[in-house]
């Protein structure tokens, strides 16, 4: 892991992938959206409507995702002192409250339709809602501490207490309120859902995971540009 | 038998002790809080008047108000503990005491308890001696009297020490209330659904041991990860 450690290796290396995961991605992602959109059938109950799903269940995959990725990434941080890991933090966070607002916009506008209502109090809905505000406080940490250092650790040290918070957050909601569906892929006794809908799905989720891929590791060039930058210019004051 | 030289003072009795130097920060801060300058009556007053601006929103039906009592209580107090929440390391930090306490024998963790219990009694327990003449001016059931104070007593050390990780992370940022709140408000969720279920179970005549119990519980897993998370962000701050 420590030889990804040295920015220009890493740099490099983003570079030689870049190429490769956009062209997965394209292609994933346009199989992915024609399969959801003309190949897997319609709900016998909510026809065309259901196929909402195909973003909004990746989203929220991806939302939870993310943050264990951040937190991850700050765990590695705080223990081994990874240079980059706090970058790789960073990059990842403003990613997934994207992810975690892209589920919860994707949820209202498919709640209006078969609820009714573009949003309810539910457990679920609420505890993403939470998750939406840990990533907005995890984000203004970095941009309200202007030495950077200190900002990574005081963000990591945030980070962790999050995940510790995250299933607590969770099952209180969930006991609080619940209308959302229960788990309907990853369940006792295979998916309940028909083939081609769960193969839409599973492409739509390849092709979220590659965007994340993709955009991460541009954010963590810029970062790491971005860093350059600074040192170049205090190498410049102190000259 | 030897013989002590009676002019050699004795070093156990003249270093202060751990629990000596505990209880000093304890009384020191009840006392700053409550004198002049202090927070102690301003908290206590906002909370006071922030309460009773809900009859003006909510209008004057009994009804209407004996079923938000609970709510506006709650959440009222979260936000007045929060009012203080955010010079709780600062000022000591400031003025350099801060690195004195942090080479005391009490160390980070010593702090974090010790400023927590300072601020839970000196900001938190005004309010709840004063929640019962708020109950009576929003109708609560007389039923639900004991399970209001009860589950104010047991949730709200969660609000002190959850605080203290936003307090000690915000310690350099000039401004940090804002980012305080911010952090630490999606984190208070599970005290709040819990502390509210408690009173509401009271108020229907339903047993509530369970979420008091479960209030409990988010008390003492914050009572664990308070300290070591606030007493890394002291260290961070100190670097």
């Amino acid at each position: 892991m420590h030889k990804f450690a040295n920015p220009a290796r890493f740099n490099r290396l983003a570079d030689r992938l870049l190429p490769w995961v956009t062209g997965l991605f394209l292609i994933v992602f346009t199989l992915g959206l024609y399969s959801a959109l003309f190949i897997a059938p319609e709900d016998y109950q909510q026809s065309a409507t259901a196929r909402i799903m195909f973003i909004h269940v990746p989203s929220a995959w991806m939302s939870m995702f993310c943050y264990m990725v951040v937190a991850g990434a700050s765990f590695t941080a705080l223990v081994w002192k990874h240079p980059l890991a706090y970058l790789g933090a960073k990059s990842a966070a403003p990613i997934g409250a994207m992810f975690t607002a892209a589920a919860l916009a994707t949820g209202a506008l498919w709640g209006k339709p078969t609820w009714g209502t573009f949003w309810m109090w539910d457990g679920r809905m609420t505890s993403v809602l939470v998750l939406f505000f840990l990533y907005l406080g995890y984000m203004a940490i970095w941009s309200s501490m202007e030495d950077q250092e200190k900002a990574g650790k005081a963000s990591s040290i945030l980070a962790l207490v999050g995940i510790i918070n995250i299933p607590i957050i969770k099952f209180s909601v969930d006991w609080w309120n619940s209308l959302h569906q229960g788990a309907s892929v990853i369940k006792m006794g295979g998916p309940s859902m028909p083939g081609a809908m769960l193969q839409a799905l599973l492409l739509m989720f390849a092709a979220f995971k590659l965007y994340f891929v993709l955009v991460f590791l541009w954010r963590m060039k810029t970062e790491i540009n971005y860093k350059k930058i600074a040192v170049f210019r205090q190498a410049r004051l102190s000259e | 038998m030897t013989h002590k030289a009676p002019h050699t003072p004795n070093p156990q009795s003249t270093a202060p002790t751990l629990l000596g130097i505990f209880w000093t920060l304890l009384k020191r801060d009840c006392r700053l809080a409550w004198s002049q300058g202090g927070t102690g009556t301003m908290g206590v007053s906002f909370f006071l008047i922030a309460c009773s601006l809900f009859p003006f929103g909510l209008g004057v039906d009994p009804s209407v108000l004996s079923q938000s009592a609970i709510a506006v209580i709650w959440v009222m107090a979260l936000l007045a503990g929060l009012l203080s929440l955010d010079r709780l390391y600062q000022a000591d930090f400031e003025d350099g005491s801060l690195d004195q306490l942090m080479v005391s024998p009490l160390g980070g963790l010593g702090i974090t308890l010790a400023k927590s219990l300072a601020h839970w009694i000196s900001s938190i327990v005004p309010l709840i001696l004063i929640a019962p003449l708020l109950a009576v001016m929003f109708y609560l059931p007389p039923s639900a009297y004991g399970a209001l104070m009860i589950s104010l007593l047991i949730g709200t050390p969660a609000i002190s020490l959850i605080g203290s990780i936003g307090a000690a992370l915000t310690i350099a940022v000039k401004r940090g209330g804002v980012l305080l709140s911010l952090i630490v408000l999606p984190l208070y969720v599970p005290t709040l659904i819990f502390g509210v279920a408690v009173i509401k179970n009271a108020a229907a005549h339903m047993t509530y041991v369970n979420e008091l119990t479960l209030l409990g519980a988010i008390t003492l897993v914050a009572l664990v990860v308070a300290p070591v998370a606030s007493s890394a962000a002291l260290k961070l701050a100190q670097e």
